[in-house]
């Protein structure tokens, strides 16, 4: 399969007023087309900038990020993101908020269309019949659900996602990892998902990338051979849990340590 | 019954507070020169009906006026702080020296720089006054827009002009109408402050001092009156712009 994303030895500090603080430091991944990458690492590993150079909001220093063959130089049309808050804007239903990229990407496009196309995706996730309310009215769940919604509402070629599953109760987050396997079934997409839960990493990943603590490289690339029709109850079958204890000492590893403390 | 409530308990509010000042004056038994009572308002009010509705109106239009501009220029102004750091750090403390100055010593100066124009005079002290918390929640409001809500559309390569129309100044509304509260009140208190100390025989202020150089104490305290309407009258003017253009901001209770 083809590199669709392909992050190529990316070294990126920023400038602070005691110097240089450099956050990557040899960043390899290579995502193919309507794959799945997950990465993980310590917190504060850089893994925030890693998202704003995939989406061209920022240029590394050094290195590459190539898109679909092109070198990322700016922000494009073709990327959705979403964020651990799933910021909605207040004045707006929950409709007109995911249609928000689509006034940006395709601002000729018919308003039924549009309509017809957000409600579709919020029908998917189980928001049918919130259309038209307030954000101010949703639990932090569907708030984030509707936030993926408006990440997808435009058909991006790749969706970035930063922690979105952060801020969220266990068994919400068990249910929205399933909406977004149902959402990778319905309508392809490649997908970065920056995570620090693991079990999260392996449900969700095609591939987890776990990096190292700062300045981050790349410390280690673990392929998920498992199907792609997952359920929770995958994460308790051995072959899972081992892949789980692989990536808790790659981590122990990457914060420093060479072994359980205890 | 929550209409009933909304403006029967203003009312008996307002009827109470008449009932006591009524009272004051008649249990102490003060001469209309000490304190005017409530009951000599209305013969008040009839006498000089037609200065009333004159003065009225051109504290009324002036006010307004200062307003606008106040908006304008504060807005402006609130855009460049919020987006330049460098022209916050260069205009914050000229603002806040020139807000702490007392605009009542400004009038006589602005009396003599724009000597005649006292329509000019009063807008431009009505503007003076009020534009400095427009600006403040403008600028504080767009230089705290998290940045997820900028990145959701500049992800997308969004300008930075769509950026600002579609999520900055939205966001920033409901900070902008609890400025425009403060400064509408502002505003009235400037016009009224050069009616009053730079008299031209205009204005519901002029009208204050003759009440005084004529000893005219129940003019004097209808003028007050009147004025507290009219104040009444701008806030609730304000309140309701607030409720069409930013009435998503108030959550409903419970």
């Amino acid at each position: 399969m083809t590199k669709f994303i392909d992050i190529k030895g990316v070294k990126h500090a920023y400038r602070t007023k005691n110097g240089p603080l450099p956050v990557l430091d040899g960043l390899d991944i290579e995502v193919p087309e309507g794959t799945f990458c997950a990465v993980v690492g310590p917190s504060g590993c850089g893994k925030s900038t890693l998202t704003r150079l995939v989406s061209g909001l920022m240029k590394p220093d050094s290195g590459a990020v190539v898109l679909a063959g092109e070198e990322v130089a700016s922000p494009r049309k073709t990327v959705g993101m979403a964020f651990q808050n799933p910021v909605m804007l207040e004045w707006r239903t929950i409709l007109q908020n995911v249609m928000l990229p689509l006034e940006i990407v395709a601002p000729s496009m018919a308003k039924a269309e549009a309509e017809g196309r957000a409600a579709h995706l919020l029908d998917m996730v189980g928001l049918k019949g919130f259309e038209n309310k307030k954000p101010s009215e949703l639990s932090g769940g569907m708030r984030q659900r509707a936030s993926l919604c408006r990440a997808l509402v435009h058909k991006p070629q790749v969706l970035i996602m930063d922690e979105p599953f952060g801020a969220l109760d266990n068994f919400t987050r068990e249910d929205l990892w399933q909406t977004m396997r149902d959402l990778r079934a319905a309508e392809p997409f490649t997908c970065v998902l920056i995570t620090h839960d693991l079990r999260e990493s392996v449900f969700l990943g095609d591939q987890v990338v776990v990096l190292s603590g700062r300045p981050a490289r790349t410390q280690y690339v673990l392929d998920v051979d498992l199907p792609a029709d997952r359920t929770i109850d995958i994460l308790y079958e051995p072959k899972a849990v081992e892949m789980l204890h692989l990536l808790r000492d790659q981590i122990r590893m990457a914060q420093g340590r060479d072994g359980d403390m205890h | 019954m929550e209409t009933a409530q909304k403006i029967l308990v203003p009312l008996l509010a307002i009827l109470i507070f008449l009932g006591l000042w009524e009272a004051l004056v008649w249990i102490n038994n003060w001469p209309d020169y000490k304190m005017a009572s409530p009951s000599d308002l209305p013969p008040a009010f009839m006498k000089y009906k037609a200065l009333f509705i004159s003065g009225g109106w051109e504290t009324l239009w002036r006010t307004v006026a200062g307003l606008v501009l106040a908006v304008i220029f504060g807005t402006g102004l609130g855009m460049v702080m919020g987006f330049s750091r460098i022209a916050r750090a260069g205009l914050y403390p000229l603002l806040v020296g020139f807000n702490a100055i007392p605009k009542a010593t400004l009038v006589p100066v602005i009396a003599l720089v724009f000597i005649g124009q006292y329509d000019f005079n009063t807008v431009l002290m009505a503007f003076l006054i009020s534009f400095f918390p427009i600006a403040v929640s403008v600028g504080i409001g767009l230089s705290t827009l998290e940045p997820e809500y900028r990145d959701i559309l500049a992800a997308l390569g969004a300008s930075k002009f769509t950026i600002f129309r579609k999520i900055a100044l939205p966001k920033t509304l409901p900070e902008f109408f609890g400025a425009l509260k403060v400064s509408v009140t502002l505003a009235f208190i400037g016009t009224n402050l050069v009616e009053i100390v730079s008299p031209h025989g205009r204005g519901l202020g002029a009208l204050f001092l003759s009440g005084q150089t004529n000893s005219d104490y129940p003019l004097m305290f209808a003028v007050l009156i009147a004025l507290a309407a009219l104040g009444i009258v701008l806030y609730y003017a304000v309140v309701a712009l607030e409720r069409i253009f930013a009435g998503w901001a108030e959550r409903n209770p419970g």
